[in-house]
């Protein structure tokens, strides 16, 4: 498969008036042409600043400290914001989180989606809201064209979520950022807006970087996954492999605090004990040691390097060292084994 | 709209005559009389006198002709200014105050606004911390200090402009300067938090993953937006800027109206209080029309009728 974009030990640093927070602390994945690829991970972890470091559009205190963003092998961080603008919106397009604050409020909803074609392409002003009209259709938003000249206020929070994707894919941009764009909205509306998300892929054929700290919203929409935590990749594969062959323990804790169909419905939900590390000043060893029940004492010591699990499943953690005694996982976690099984794979 | 426009303008005439009532009951409770200052009048002079401007009557008498006299477009005649009808004083002395305060709004805002923006946009860099030492500076020196300051280089050690004179535009630029001061420190600070707001909103981020360049997110998404309360606090200085200031009036001698309202407050000449207040708040009323009606021009939120669609 094409690789279109490669991220390479990728370290963000965040200027405070605490100090310097570390935090990314050397990210790598890459994406092929046509996936999608999740990015979980709870709050803090790093996922939305990963990606905004693709675009460029971080907050002015943060530095790009080291690394590398190849698109088509062409280094995004070498660009000026100049050369970046050519492809924000074009080329890479990115879908927001929050759509009651994401349109501008005094700009009509025809204009703003039709705003990236003007930017990027030589098009009449007519010929652009023509085809801003088109894609809010496609979209799905009901009578487009008696809608043009309406402004957010007047949509719902769904819909204007519609009209945010109208507006990144506009343009059809080659990947498309969609940062935890079903966050702000109710289940009902999520379930619409993912069916939304996989049906333009095969219809205008983007590839899509999907960020939320929702596991159930992964596997409707992922081809891969990967997992972070405290600015590091700490396990990734295809969504089978870490949904039911899952290796690091923190992709444990977070699968085994997500209620399933088997779940007793009067059992307790299980939580991953202790808060993520301070990155003012990281751990030396694993992040993930301290709230680990399997932690081990090389996991205090020394950052577990990624190690192989299947053909592209990897996990940082010292439990898949040749070494490691071995552990039982979670009851849950077994469970899952069970299935990966079923499926045909071949469980630890 | 123009329903709306009509119903604004009706209670306007209510709001004038609620206040135009007050006043001339507040203004009955002033002590003294317009001819306490006249003391070689004799009691039957003075008996002569009040009785031809009808102030021998009682308040309620008195009330009830003013308000008639009103309702004719008549303000009565001054006491102190030469007998002059009170709209004729008014016509002739607003001209000069209204015209260096306008100069000064629409300069001062215009300024500010630029500055408010350069300074949000450079948000934590010298060029804010200098933006923002501007607008201090024009938020606390006052007018006549400033206006000294002008006249003293500008007129007359470089000779630029005239010392205090009142004929053509170049006379009234040195007056519109020292008035300018305010509108702009106000204006530059407002718009400086809000636009420091509106540039960290999630919608200027996605403006610029469209690719927008910066000074297009800043044109298309960012003024516009950072506005709105700006104009707010414009309308009600516009106000008290093209009404006069007594101060930078008398140091320019500016034929102006700020001088005669403190006047005639001190002269109890009720006529010309009572017509000046009037016409203050009649200009307030019109004004805040007009913030209302650009509210809706400049914010689809808030626009009239047919659930915003008008």
């Amino acid at each position: 498969m094409d690789k279109i974009l490669e991220v390479k030990d990728l370290h963000v640093d965040f200027d405070t008036y605490n100090g310097t927070v570390h935090a990314i602390r050397g990210v790598n994945f890459h994406l092929n042409a046509g996936e999608t690829l999740a990015i979980v991970g709870e709050s803090g972890s790093g996922k939305s600043i990963t990606v905004r470091s693709i675009l460029q559009l971080l907050a002015s205190n943060a530095t790009i400290a080291k690394g590398e963003v190849l698109y088509h092998g062409d280094d995004l961080l070498q660009k000026s914001d100049k050369e970046m603008d050519k492809i924000r919106g074009n080329k890479i397009s990115m879908i927001f989180q929050d759509p009651m604050t994401s349109l501008d409020p005094t700009m009509t909803i025809g204009k703003q989606v039709a705003e990236p074609l003007l930017i990027h392409n030589n098009v009449s002003k007519k010929d652009a809201l023509k085809r801003a009209e088109e894609v809010l259709r496609l979209v799905g938003i009901p009578n487009p064209e008696a809608r043009m000249n309406d402004y957010p206020h007047q949509f719902s929070g769904g819909q204007r979520q519609r009209i945010v994707i109208a507006i990144a894919i506009v343009d059809y941009p080659e990947i498309l950022i969609a940062d935890e764009p079903t966050t702000a909205l109710d289940v009902t509306v999520q379930a619409q807006i993912i069916d939304l998300l996989r049906e333009l892929q095969q219809k205008i054929g983007t590839s899509i970087i999907f960020i939320t700290h929702d596991l159930g919203v992964v596997a409707g929409i992922a081809d891969r996954v990967a997992v972070m935590y405290a600015g590091r990749f700490v396990e990734y594969g295809s969504v089978e492999d870490v949904f039911y062959n899952p290796q690091h323990p923190y992709t444990w804790g977070l699968l085994d605090s997500m209620p399933t169909l088997d779940t007793n419905e009067n059992a307790r939900l299980n939580s991953i004990p202790g808060t993520p590390p301070n990155l003012l000043d990281p751990p030396k060893g694993d992040a993930f040691a301290p709230r680990n029940a399997y932690a081990m004492q090389i996991d205090e010591e020394e950052q577990p390097p990624f190690f192989k699990v299947s053909k592209n499943h990897y996990a940082a953690t010292w439990l898949l060292h040749p070494d490691a005694p071995k552990v039982t996982p979670p009851a849950a976690i077994l469970n899952r084994y069970k299935k990966f099984e079923k499926l045909g794979g071949n469980a630890k | 709209m123009a329903k709306y426009i009509l119903k604004r303008i009706l209670y306007l005439f209510l709001t004038l005559f609620i206040i135009a009532s007050i006043t001339f009951f507040l203004m009955k409770l002033l002590p003294g009389t317009p001819f306490s200052n006249q003391n070689r009048m004799s009691a039957d002079q003075l008996k002569i006198v009040k009785a031809q401007y009808g102030l021998d009557q009682s308040v309620g008498v008195q009330y009830v002709r003013y308000m008639v006299g009103l309702l004719h477009g008549n303000l009565g005649t001054s006491f102190q200014f030469n007998n002059e009808p009170v709209t004729a004083l008014i016509g002739q002395r607003l001209a000069p105050s209204m015209q260096i305060g306008a100069q000064a709004m629409v300069l001062g805002t215009i300024l500010g606004i630029l500055l408010g923006a350069v300074a949000a946009i450079r948000k934590n860099t010298w060029v804010d911390t200098l933006a923002t030492f501007i607008s201090i500076l024009g938020l606390s020196i006052p007018s006549f200090v400033l206006a000294v300051l002008l006249q003293f280089y500008l007129a007359y050690k470089w000779k630029i402009y005239p010392v205090a004179l009142w004929d053509n535009f170049q006379s009234s630029i040195l007056p519109t300067l020292a008035l300018t001061a305010l509108p702009l420190g106000t204006v530059a600070r407002f718009m400086r938090t809000e636009m420091v707001d509106v540039m960290s909103s999630d919608y200027i981020e996605l403006a610029k993953s469209k690719g927008n360049s910066n000074w297009k997110v800043v044109t298309k998404h960012a003024l516009r937006n950072s506005l709105i309360p700006v104009v707010t606090i414009i309308g009600p200085m516009a106000v008290s800027v093209m009404t006069g200031s007594m101060v930078v009036e008398n140091i320019f001698s500016i034929p102006g109206i700020g001088e005669q309202f403190v006047k005639s407050i001190t002269t109890n000449d009720y006529p010309t209080i009572m017509g000046l207040t009037i016409f203050y708040s009649f200009l307030l009323i019109i004004v805040y029309l007009i913030v209302d009606i650009l509210y809706g021009l400049i914010d689809p939120r808030i626009r009239l009728g047919n659930g915003g669609k008008e």
